[in-house]
């Protein structure tokens, strides 16, 4: 809970996930490649939340922004050699939060099905000059060899992942505190008011619309970030970034995880992936069965996603142990 | 001096039918005003084009003396021009703190900081608390909006319109769907409203049009039908036939 009754500060739980972050870090080594993937995918659930679960705008175009942030860093390395990482950060942020604002401004005039409608079609023209525009983007083949050089000058990126798994660490943490720095803040009480009940918020003198484009700028910025840490840790970038697919890949992990609960964005992505990792070993023709079997179970058992789930199960814990107590 | 609230020639039809037509009307500061009329008599239409949830075909709109026709809405209540919803219309998942607290953000400008944490924002905090004191909702200032009776839903929407510190206030029918021992308390409050605010009411109830309001409009199928103080309208034929005669007798 956000918002003006809320306590903004941290509970002890907050700290869970990165704790457990940096325990998997030591107990995987064999798998950071995976835990930074994961660890991406969290910043960009994150930025959906923002807009989605706050804000209460939906939209299956997110990818637009990441999948721009993903090639104006594969880019600015193949060419036009800029490889500092941090420059390719700023540059896909400053693309992504341009772009979103240029759409932002048009299609945040309409709501539900038109915008949805919207937002999809922004991310399939976005993948369809990538496709064409071969002499940049590298069309269906993407861009190989893109260069990161070593961050602050010192860690080079390893061939284990190890630096590459902290590097987003570190980017993801950034990105938690300042989205929850917002959902606290006035700004984001006001999204909720949006999200809850717009015709109040506009009689209470909001100018609703102008508050939309900016926090759709700030969370497609996010979106960038998200991507660009992709090109980084992959080395490569290709067409998979833009479309509906990524658009639907981090929305169904926002829904698993639990949507407007700050740390739905986190549990989702673990699942997702982590079971998209075990699956695609197992059943390499037939893991997407899986995800849709765990997403129907989701939707159709426990509405509020995985977090809801468990906050339920808390409070009949609760309830239960407190009747017992005064049972005695 | 210049009137709190005005409308010059007000037009609005929907294709073929006109839902108000040639609306003249003036709210005077610190005005108590009655906005009847029967079902369907453009009353509602009314108040959203006052507000500027609708636009006006033709015709004229002036806050405080100065037009806002085309100003949108978040201008208008800039501007002092506050309601309150005939159906209740709030953050009905949010504690009670917080919708107004969501008002008073709005109008002192603070809403859009993006840094500080809201529960830090003492003087908003306690500007809403203070609030809801006066209406008598203090000790319900925790409690989720959809957990609270009717009647202390209706006395929200009040005091987020209070959050605003309107100099113009529309409150449509604030005692609908209220049982008859709570709509008391609702009148009380609506008694104890700042003299300074001009208030246009729109209600159905007579006995609270009639204890309430020191001057009446009736307004049917769009037209102003008469306008005076509540002994005339009482009196006057037409209303009777239109209108009270369906209560009345």
């Amino acid at each position: 809970m956000s918002g003006y009754s809320a306590d903004p500060r941290i509970r002890w739980t907050e700290w869970l996930p990165w704790v457990a972050a940096i325990a998997f870090f030591f107990l995987f080594p064999g798998y950071l490649s995976l835990g930074a993937r994961i660890l991406i995918f969290i910043l960009f659930a994150l930025s959906l939340d923002l807009i989605l679960g706050y804000a209460g705008i939906i939209t299956l175009g997110h990818s637009a922004f990441f999948g721009l942030g993903a090639y104006t860093a594969g880019i600015l390395s193949t060419k036009l050699g800029i490889n500092d990482p941090f420059l390719q950060l700023g540059a896909a942020a400053a693309m992504a939060a341009a772009l979103g604002v240029a759409t932002g401004a048009v299609i945040l005039r309409t709501r539900a099905l038109t915008l949805l409608m919207l937002t999809l079609a922004i991310t399939a023209i976005l993948l369809e000059i990538a496709n064409k525009a071969t002499d940049l983007t590298g069309g269906a083949d993407g861009l190989s060899g893109v260069q990161v050089s070593p961050i602050l000058g010192l860690f080079r990126f390893d061939l284990y992942g190890k630096t590459a798994f902290f590097y987003c660490l570190v980017t993801l943490f950034l990105g938690w505190w300042v989205v929850r720095r917002i959902i606290y803040s006035p700004y984001g009480a006001m999204l909720t008011g949006i999200r809850e009940n717009t015709a109040r918020m506009h009689a209470i003198g909001a100018p609703v619309y102008w508050r939309l484009v900016l926090i759709y700028t700030i969370s497609a910025t996010m979106a960038g970030i998200a991507g660009a840490l992709l090109t980084q840790v992959n080395q490569f970038v290709g067409l998979n970034v833009l479309g509906l697919e990524p658009s639907g890949d981090v929305l169904v992990m926002l829904i698993l995880g639990g949507v407007g609960r700050l740390y739905g964005a986190f549990v989702g992505p673990v699942v997702y992936l982590i079971a998209q990792d075990y699956l695609a070993k197992q059943y390499p023709e037939y893991w997407y069965f899986g995800i849709g079997l765990l997403l129907i179970v989701v939707v159709l058992f426990a509405r509020g996603g995985i977090l809801g789930l468990t906050d339920k199960c808390l409070l009949l814990w609760k309830r239960e142990s407190s009747a017992k107590a005064s049972a005695r | 001096m210049s009137s709190a609230l005005e409308t010059r020639k007000l037009c609005k039809s929907f294709g073929a039918l006109t839902v108000a037509d040639n609306i003249d009307f003036r709210l005077e500061p610190g005005a108590r005003h009655a906005l009847i009329g029967p079902n369907g008599a453009g009353k509602t239409t009314f108040v959203n084009m006052l507000m500027g949830a609708l636009a006006p075909s033709s015709g004229q709109i002036l806050l405080g003396g100065e037009e806002v026709t085309r100003a949108p809405q978040s201008a208008r209540v800039q501007r002092g021009l506050g309601r309150t919803f005939q159906i209740t219309t709030l953050f009905r998942s949010l504690p009670v703190l917080d919708n107004v607290a969501l008002a008073v953000a709005e109008r002192s400008g603070l809403a859009t900081r993006l840094w500080r944490p809201a529960s830090s924002h003492r003087e908003i905090i306690e500007e809403s608390q203070g609030l809801l004191a006066e209406l008598g909702l203090a000790g319900d200032a925790a409690a989720r909006v959809a957990d609270l009776p009717y009647g202390k839903q209706r006395l929200v929407e009040i005091a987020i319109a209070l959050g605003l510190r309107p100099r113009v206030l529309l409150l449509d029918e604030p005692a609908a769907g209220v049982p008859s021992t709570e709509s008391e308390r609702i009148l009380q409050v609506l008694d104890r409203l700042p003299a300074d605010i001009a208030i246009l009411i729109i209600e159905h109830d007579m006995d609270l049009v009639f204890r309430f309001a020191r001057r009446i409009t009736v307004l049917v199928q769009g037209t102003v039908l008469v306008e005076g103080p509540p002994e005339e309208i009482a009196r006057d034929p037409r209303v009777h036939q239109v209108y009270l005669g369906e209560q009345h007798g």
